[in-house]
């Protein structure tokens, strides 16, 4: 028998008390063991969604199975196996990291010697044990975000949701925050994101789902999506200082400074031409590297498309 | 949640709950201890010993038993409100609304937390007492079961404001106009025996009377009620507020949207 979802919602609405409707009876399904991202505008219905599964928010109908636990079954069963890292910062700033993690692991019944042994490996882990008697308040908003993440596996979900889990961490540390991520779902764990990074969304998820007015516009692995692409986009760098006005015939160009541009190629369309015409100009090509940000395009281009249907 | 995870559970919330006001004791500890002992002076000593006896006792004896009373009853009620209201504000109530935690323990978790430092409180103000007068405890099964129960009604019923509070401005809002003047007209300064009729039964109405008299009757052994219908008063409060605070927990009205 296969692994049921880790996710699976069917027909999941959320009307809330001033009549807005955030979630219009969406069906979505995560695989086991996916690293599934979850995008869409602000007020999307993202976070709404997330809120539910975590029983944060009350769902006005559908259902909801966690690893095939239904939440209006046996909502305690299946919140044991979410981890939750939520958008906005709820903890108490007053307590220390450690009482934080062995705190929230006695509310999921761990008896205390156990916590503390947990707590240690993922304050370690993230690089928190330095800090793990310091009040909260004192930690940088980095380290907030580590100590959520921290708080969300003390338990050892078999779900970790993060709610834009990026947002305001340099980019070094959101380098090792994603390291951190991508290894325990090469252990097993199933992962689903939502982050406003696209190009984040791009380089780790496996599939994806789009979400915009309380609808899923889109869902399908990131491969198809970014196949749909009918044009792709490529940096050169060039040797040479690039000409003021530089015209490649048929192709969209964009000189970005001195020795870089920016050009626009119909998928499956040969490079060949493209450089003989540039070498014609005098330029020289050094190096060329993909635009990163395709799924951005494709993610306005869907959203646009589900307006103009509404329209 | 099995039996023993729900102990592990509650054992969490409680000693958090413990420690959070035991952290802040100089805030949660010391001023009932201050402003008790300046009613015993004041009230006790300087006043007290002009006014002469009350059903037999000294004013100084009379008036302890309702001072303890009255600080445990505003501790219990304080520590739910302040403590759940600041994890509904700093959202940090969703690290346990995530969890499998059944709405029972969460709930007597919190109360439990109120009736420690109602209890805490309790007893330094006692302890403050005996520097005034001799406490020659009469019946001390009555006087504990009367402390925790009114503890535990206060507790619940701190956790309701909590509940329906929006800003800190609301949790101050029952302690002062409701929770005081209850507690002053309750019996505490003087005997309902010494109002006229009317005043006397109108009294009566007002469920502070029944805990001081009840305490007071374990302490001194003179009470203007019968402490039997009103320890029943206090469960049938306790049964009722408990109620209200397990549904609102439960559905999540005004706690998760």
């Amino acid at each position: 028998m296969s692994e049921p979802a880790a996710i699976s919602i069917r027909g999941l609405a959320k009307k809330y008390s001033n009549g807005f409707e955030a979630l219009k009876g969406i069906d979505l399904e995560v695989k086991s063991g996916d690293f599934f991202a979850l995008l869409g505008p602000n007020g999307a219905g993202k976070s709404t969604t997330i809120g539910i599964i975590s029983s944060l928010v009350n769902k006005t109908s559908g259902s909801v199975s966690v690893f095939g636990i239904d939440i209006d079954r046996d909502f305690p069963k299946a919140k044991r196996e979410v981890g939750i890292v939520p958008q906005e910062f709820n903890f108490n700033i007053f307590e220390k990291p450690i009482d934080i993690l062995i705190n929230q692991a006695g509310y999921y019944g761990m008896p205390r010697a156990e916590a503390i042994k947990n707590a240690e490996v993922y304050l370690k882990e993230l690089g928190l044990w330095e800090k793990r008697h310091m009040p909260s308040r004192t930690l940088s908003g980095g380290m907030k975000r580590r100590l959520m993440i921290a708080r969300a596996l003390i338990h050892k979900p078999r779900l970790l949701i993060l709610d834009e889990p990026t947002a305001g961490v340099d980019i070094e540390l959101r380098r090792s925050m994603w390291k951190f991520i991508q290894q325990i779902n090469q252990q097993g764990t199933t992962i689903i994101l939502t982050t406003h990074y696209l190009e984040e969304a791009e380089q780790l998820c496996k599939n994806i789902a789009i979400i915009n007015h309380g609808e899923i516009v889109e869902n399908t692995d990131m491969k198809s999506l970014l196949r749909r692409l009918k044009k792709e986009v490529f940096v050169l760098d060039s040797i040479n200082v690039l000409p003021a006005d530089i015209i490649v015939k048929g192709h969209h160009v964009t000189r970005l400074d001195d020795h870089s541009l920016e050009i626009e190629v119909d998928k499956g369309q040969s490079l060949n031409n493209i450089f003989a015409l540039l070498a014609d100009s005098g330029v020289q090509i050094g190096s060329m590297r993909t635009r990163a940000n395709r799924l951005e395009e494709l993610f306005v281009e869907l959203l646009n498309g589900s307006q103009e249907a509404k329209a | 949640m099995n039996y023993s995870e729900m102990m592990v559970a509650f054992v969490t919330l409680v000693r958090k709950e413990i420690r959070r006001f035991m952290r802040i004791w100089v805030q949660t500890l010391v001023p009932p201890a201050i402003t008790m002992t300046l009613y015993f002076v004041i009230f006790g000593a300087i006043i007290g010993s002009r006014i002469g006896d009350m059903g037999g006792f000294t004013y100084m004896e009379f008036v302890v038993p309702g001072l303890i009373m009255m600080s445990v009853i505003n501790n219990s009620y304080s520590n739910v409100v302040s403590s759940f209201f600041g994890a509904k504000f700093n959202n940090s109530i969703e690290e346990l609304l995530v969890s499998p935690t059944p709405s029972f323990v969460i709930l007597s978790g919190y109360v439990f937390g109120g009736v420690a430092r109602g209890l805490c409180v309790g007893a330094i103000v006692t302890l403050m007492s005996t520097f005034f007068t001799d406490l020659n405890i009469q019946h001390v099964g009555i006087t504990v079961l009367t402390v925790i129960l009114t503890s535990i009604m206060f507790s619940l019923a701190g956790f309701i404001n909590a509940v329906f509070a929006n800003s800190f401005d609301d949790i101050n809002i029952i302690p002062t106009f409701v929770l005081t003047p209850l507690i002053y007209l309750g019996g505490v300064f003087y005997s309902v025996s010494l109002l006229p009729d009317f005043w006397a039964g109108v009294s009566k109405i007002n469920p502070m009377l029944y805990m001081v008299n009840t305490f007071r009757f374990g302490i001194i052994g003179v009470s203007d009620i019968d402490y039997r219908l009103a320890l029943g008063m206090i469960v049938f409060f306790i049964i009722l507020i408990g109620g209200v605070a397990y549904y609102l927990l439960e559905t999540g009205r005004r706690i998760r949207t």
